[in-house]
């Protein structure tokens, strides 16, 4: 049980009338790369907001790392060990690299001046700097302010910051809509460094190739339910396959009821 | 191993690449202003060839006359410290236009436990209260000013941050709501006549010593604490500081706490200074102290500028009034002159943010 990092049971969300998310029963292993596939609206953010805390659930339980949890909001979520890039990229434009990988949980000197604590910038930055050697971020200096970066760049951080804090459980939501050819191709390397250093990942994608190419399993859903769990790395899943159960041509068997 | 494709920018931190302050274009302006008014002493006719920042009377072995500089930051200096809090308001993104009549109110307050016994061996004509609040130690006004004002930042403060009322309206509402309690505090007569030790937090260069040590105060806390860390991140982006886990509401009310009472403290020194509170006191003294962020280059967008930027800009707007004056002009051309400024500043930054993206 043990080696699981995250399992939720019959996880549901209605908004209203609106069944967002259906008895959704999802589990994954440390170290797993997990993708997430679906039509918009088939309930795939929502899925991520229930698990972060972002929202609260209508019903079923979320295990996370062997422990029932019930997270009142992200911060929660965050300290218990889930870091997520959101498709609202959560960077304050007017601060630096460093300041912005901090944010909330900043080093500091002389604690016992309470909120006028000193900030330890020089620590900040030399563990930034660790940080975004590891992941292989590039940033041409790291003083400058988000405000004066690409798409690409901005990304980078944001993935930089939920890399560099030891988590559990990384979540990306679309961490690559917005962006060109290169900094896509960087964020995925970002990705398959978190790979090799065995940190688990739920990366929401609509991208077919990055998806086959970074994920170990995809999991889809359709109007609220999962539809499939395809092992891609066991079994032979061409995309053409993937695309039919996105869409509704196809069912896996055991999700035939409840996706019906 | 991944190097290949991409290029490799890698990692800098180089101190020289930091870009150019907004610090240095307000100091730049400042000194172009500066040399405006001078240059105009040479030339106006009338002036009789003084220098407007030189001495040119050789009294005293100085270099720069000296009186007038002490005017100029003098006249700043207390709507300057009110500006100071204004400053971290308006980087949370919000804005204070409740400092005017808390400063009028606060100096009703205090003075009324600042009044001395007697005046000239007679009772005071101006007495407030009965001789249990006379000669106090000076400590009592200045403590129940600041706790006055704590206590109106934390209404507006709570109010922005918890009931979601805009920043203009709350403020606008304490504006009006502190005007009244000043004109109520006393049925609109004036409180005079301070101990000697309340007079001394006013009296002469006091004010100015007040404004750059908090200027300097505030200045370290807004660079290097988590309090101005977090005060910068909350303007730059609220959800995104929210997410990262900073307490925005107890934030927010702190900062308007922290503003309001260097507002009630500007009141203190103005009451001091003048030796007397009316209830009239510090009219539009909100509006200079915005006007001075707002040309030291702080966003009203939130997120942007620096104490440093606010004491130019307060500096600015001291040397415009006083060389109003050395070149004879009177209050109307000043006021114009202080108006069109406060515009071309707000044009500069938005030209500035413009070239920058």
């Amino acid at each position: 049980m043990t080696d699981l990092v995250l399992q939720t049971t019959d996880l549901t969300k209605h908004y209203g009338g609106v069944h967002a998310l259906e008895g959704a029963n999802f589990e994954m292993k440390k170290g797993e790369h997990v993708a997430i596939m679906g039509d918009n609206g088939a309930g795939k953010s929502t899925f991520v907001r229930q698990i972060t805390g972002v929202e609260q659930r209508t019903r079923g339980t979320v295990k996370f790392d062997g422990q029932e949890v019930n997270f009142s909001g992200p911060l929660e979520a965050r300290e218990a060990g889930i870091e997520a890039v959101f498709q609202t990229l959560a960077l304050a434009d007017h601060l630096d690299v460093p300041d912005n990988l901090f944010l909330g949980r900043e080093i500091t000197k002389f604690n016992w001046l309470g909120p006028f604590r000193l900030l330890d910038y020089k620590a900040m930055r030399e563990q930034t700097i660790d940080g975004l050697n590891k992941t292989g971020v590039k940033i041409p200096n790291i003083h400058n302010t988000i405000e004066r970066m690409s798409g690409g760049q901005r990304q980078c951080v944001a993935i930089a910051r939920a890399a560099t804090f030891k988590s559990k459980l990384t979540i990306m939501d679309e961490p690559t809509a917005a962006l060109g050819v290169q900094e896509t191709a960087q964020v995925e390397n970002i990705i398959r460094t978190l790979k090799t250093d065995g940190d688990s990942l739920i990366l929401v994608s609509h991208n077919m190739r990055q998806v086959m190419d970074l994920a170990d399993r995809i999991i889809v859903f359709r109007r609220g339910r999962i539809c499939a769990d395809l092992d891609i790395k066991k079994e032979d899943v061409s995309g053409e396959d993937v695309v039919s159960y996105i869409t509704g041509a196809k069912t896996q068997p055991e999700f035939e009821d409840s996706a019906a | 191993m991944t190097d290949t494709s991409h290029g490799t920018g890698g990692l800098t931190f180089d101190k020289t690449k930091r870009s150019w302050p907004n610090e240095l274009n307000i100091l730049f302006a400042l000194i172009v202003i500066i040399a405006i008014f001078e240059i105009l002493g040479q030339v106006l006719p009338y002036m009789n060839d003084q220098s407007f920042l030189f001495d040119t009377k050789d009294r005293f072995d100085s270099i720069f006359n000296e009186a007038r500089l002490k005017i100029i930051i003098l006249q700043v200096a207390i709507i300057g410290i009110i500006a100071l809090g204004v400053t971290q308001v308006i980087i949370t993104a919000g804005i204070d236009l409740s400092s005017g009549p808390l400063v009028a109110a606060t100096a009703m307050i205090a003075m009324s436990f600042g009044q001395t016994e007697l005046v000239n061996g007679f009772a005071n004509p101006k007495a407030l209260f009965g001789t249990w609040a006379m000669d106090l130690p000076v400590l009592i006004p200045v403590i129940v000013g600041l706790t006055f004002g704590a206590f109106i930042g934390a209404i507006n403060g709570t109010f922005i941050a918890y009931m979601r009322i805009p920043p203009f309206i709350a403020t606008l509402g304490m504006f009006l709501i502190c005007r009244g309690i000043a004109l109520w505090w006393s049925g609109g007569n004036p409180i005079s006549f301070p101990t000697e030790s309340f007079k001394w937090i006013g009296s002469g260069m006091m004010p100015v010593v007040w404004f750059l040590s908090l200027a300097a105060i505030f200045h370290l806390i807004m660079r290097y604490t988590v309090y101005g860390k977090h005060t910068y991140a909350i303007g730059s982006n609220e959800e995104a500081a929210r997410m990262s886990g900073i307490n925005v509401n107890r934030h927010k009310v702190t900062v308007y706490v922290i503003a309001s009472m260097l507002a009630a403290f500007a009141g203190v020194i103005l009451a001091a200074k003048s030796e007397t509170a009316q209830a009239g006191m510090g009219e539009f003294y909100e509006l200079f102290a915005i006007a001075m962020a707002v040309i030291g280059g702080i966003s009203l967008q939130g997120g942007r500028g620096s104490i440093i930027g606010t004491v130019l800009g307060a500096m600015v707007l001291g040397v415009i009034r006083s060389g109003f004056t050395y070149v004879k002009l009177d209050g109307s051309y000043q006021l114009m002159a202080m108006g069109s400024i406060i515009i071309a500043a707000i044009l500069f930054d938005q030209y500035r943010q413009r070239n920058r993206a």
